[in-house]
């Protein structure tokens, strides 16, 4: 079976493109209600980072399979 | 109280955890054929695995929310329970008790009282870990409930019902495996979705300097204050939190809890079983830099009118769980908001299956097979185990239920904890170190050790004795008593089953081969290289524990 790291990757990335994408759209359709510290766009790079994280979980972990 | 909204977004991340879980479930059923697949996850983690898992079983409900808000009640104090009242007892078990549970091939820690003493001291443990387990269970799912509830505004039943139902179809599909699965995704959602709440705490105020300068002195210490209890948070003195905590509690839970100590026996050999607590304890240390530091920017921003930030209040009654969601509706905008619920949400799914899926291998070992059906097949042991899961998640909903009317949670948590864990500590200590401890000095020790903490619990609840009995303070908190009262209970069971011991028929010494220290070879790891040994790291962490806690002194 798959190792439990590539299923790590795969829901890191998953989540990590939903909470990126959101947040290009939300810089240019912004909240009417803004968060403390929104200037500095905490989904884009947060959720950025987590992309990245996802995405070498699973290169790392695509050809594994453990007994 | 209101409910901090989510979008469509934050849903849909919500979503596709709750999907994915059940989807693994469902991934995992296919490898999961025999007894030992779906009680000790086929016994072939690494220790990187087990160690995460280890760690995370541990991470439920109120360890997140619950310490959180501690911090904000009770100050940097509240680190005790992740430095002091854990890192020794994981190393130690990791150091010296884990040759003895894992090369006797145990399938739960009752099983090792039965080769160590006997029958019936396993079953007294087994049912007593039993009841313990489906109490604790219960609580989480009230716990889950109560954030779905106050904070996403779900119906009780639908929150209860939601959660439960979940952890029942994938605990059932695949047994510890899919436990252990979960329990690593949550250990990474967890630090993806509440890490961000420091970091971003920290840029507000300016500087983790700024943090501790803004709290009393009473609050932003760990022991310099400890020579005076009336000077601290938590009222209590070193001594409490050294025998109480860092000693008894501490001890108590890490080494003989089976809901954590069975994470440490899906290893693949007894090396990887062994670095399994030692691995733990790292990033077990890093934990206060999520919870902790939340509760003090919590408690910063709660003293700045400016800020606008303040705690939940129930008809008048400061709500402390509260800190970590408003934090998260304070900096999250959407879509991170919904990967901060899923944290949280996620910590009470894998905290549920965790004991979940202890309590279907105690009841299926330890209950079942020992004294209603001693012939079972391994087939028959699968199909009880999944039996056990959906029965154990229908009487948590029922202890949920229960929990509902309860005044304090946390307050009864500790009290199971102190019934169970603090004199079974005693009991192994004593039977994995001394030969001559006999079955029945300790089996006596053990109902002793029980009945006294469950008496001393009662005796202080209706004040049948002064406090300062208990705490030798005059000054104390709920959390004082507590730590006095675990200490007090296994000292009982301690000299008990000494005395009974002294007087009592012992078992022979070819029983006792590979279950106690002086009879078991010491050659252990012995032949690996100084740098890959468990005790090199265990000592690396260490040093790291003294770091940490002369900086924060």
């Amino acid at each position: 079976m798959k190792p439990i790291w590539y299923f790590v990757g795969l829901i890191l990335s998953i989540m990590g493109t939903i909470i990126f994408i959101t947040g290009i759209y939300n810089l240019y359709h912004p909240e009417p209600t803004q968060k403390i510290l929104s200037s500095t766009h905490p989904d884009i790079w947060w959720g950025a980072i987590m992309v990245v994280v996802g995405f070498i979980y699973i290169i790392r972990n695509r050809k594994i399979k453990i007994e | 109280m209101h409910a901090i909204g989510l979008s469509f977004v934050d849903w849909l991340i919500i979503a596709i955890y709750f999907g994915f879980v059940i989807g693994l479930g469902f991934y995992l059923k296919k490898f999961t054929t025999s007894e030992e697949d779906f009680f000790l996850a086929g016994r072939k983690n690494s220790s990187w695995v087990a160690g995460l898992a280890f760690l995370s079983a541990n991470l439920g409900a109120l360890e997140i929310l619950g310490m959180t808000g501690n911090t904000f009640k009770y100050g940097m104090y509240v680190a005790h329970f992740y430095w002091i009242g854990a890192i020794p007892a994981m190393l130690f078990l990791g150091v010296y008790m884990m040759p003895f549970y894992y090369s006797s091939k145990i399938k739960s820690v009752p099983g090792y009282l039965k080769l160590r003493f006997d029958e019936k001291t396993r079953v007294l443990n087994g049912i007593a870990f039993a009841v313990m387990t489906l109490l604790v269970s219960g609580i989480n799912l009230y716990a889950m409930a109560l954030v779905l509830h106050t904070f996403l505004g779900w119906g009780w039943h639908v929150s209860m019902w939601a959660a439960a139902v979940t952890v029942a179809a994938y605990v059932t599909l695949s047994g510890l495996m899919s436990a252990i699965f979960t329990e690593i995704i949550q250990f990474f959602l967890i630090w993806f979705g509440l890490f961000l709440v420091s970091i971003l705490g920290i840029v507000e105020i300016g500087s983790l300097k700024e943090i501790f300068a803004r709290i009393p002195p009473s609050f932003n210490t760990l022991w310099s204050t400890s020579g005076n209890p009336s000077q601290n948070g938590m009222l209590i003195s070193w001594g409490g939190i050294v025998l109480g905590l860092g000693f008894v509690l501490s001890f108590g839970y890490w080494t003989t809890d089976f809901l954590v100590v069975q994470r440490a026996f899906s290893a693949k050999d007894l090396r990887s079983a062994r670095m399994t607590p030692i691995l733990a304890s790292f990033f077990k240390m890093a934990l206060p830099f999520i919870v902790i530091l939340a509760g003090l920017i919590a408690l910063v921003l709660a003293g700045d009118p400016k800020s606008g930030f303040h705690l939940i209040s129930d008809n008048g009654h400061i709500n402390y769980d509260s800190a970590l969601p408003l934090l998260i509706a304070r900096y999250y905008p959407k879509g991170l908001v919904g990967l901060g619920v899923t944290a949280l949400l996620a910590g009470f799914m894998a905290g549920q299956a965790g004991n979940i899926s202890a309590f279907n291998t105690v009841w299926t070992y330890d209950i079942y097979k020992s004294i209603i059906n001693k012939k079972a097949s391994d087939t028959h042991l699968l199909w009880m185990g999944r039996a056990a899961t959906i029965v154990g998640i229908v009487i948590s909903l029922g202890t949920a239920y229960w929990a509902m009317s309860f005044p304090s949670i946390m307050d009864y948590m500790q009290a199971i904890f102190s019934w169970v864990n603090a004199p079974l500590f005693a009991t192994m200590l004593l039977g994995m170190f001394i030969v001559w401890i006999t079955p029945n000095g300790a089996f006596w020790g053990l109902i002793t050790g029980m009945s006294s903490s469950f008496f001393l619990y009662l005796a202080d609840k209706f004040n049948w004795i002064d406090k300062s009995i208990l705490t030798l303070s005059n000054t104390s908190s709920d959390m004082a008593v507590n730590f006095w009262r675990a200490w007090w209970a296994w000292l009982i069971c301690f000299v008990v089953t000494i005395v009974i011991s002294l007087f009592t028929k012992k078992k022979p010494k070819e029983e006792l081969v590979g279950l106690v220290k002086g009879l078991t070879k010491e050659n252990i790891d012995k032949d690996i290289s100084f740098f890959k040994r468990p005790e090199f790291y265990a000592v690396l962490s260490l040093i790291v524990l003294v770091a940490l806690n002369i900086y924060f002194w």
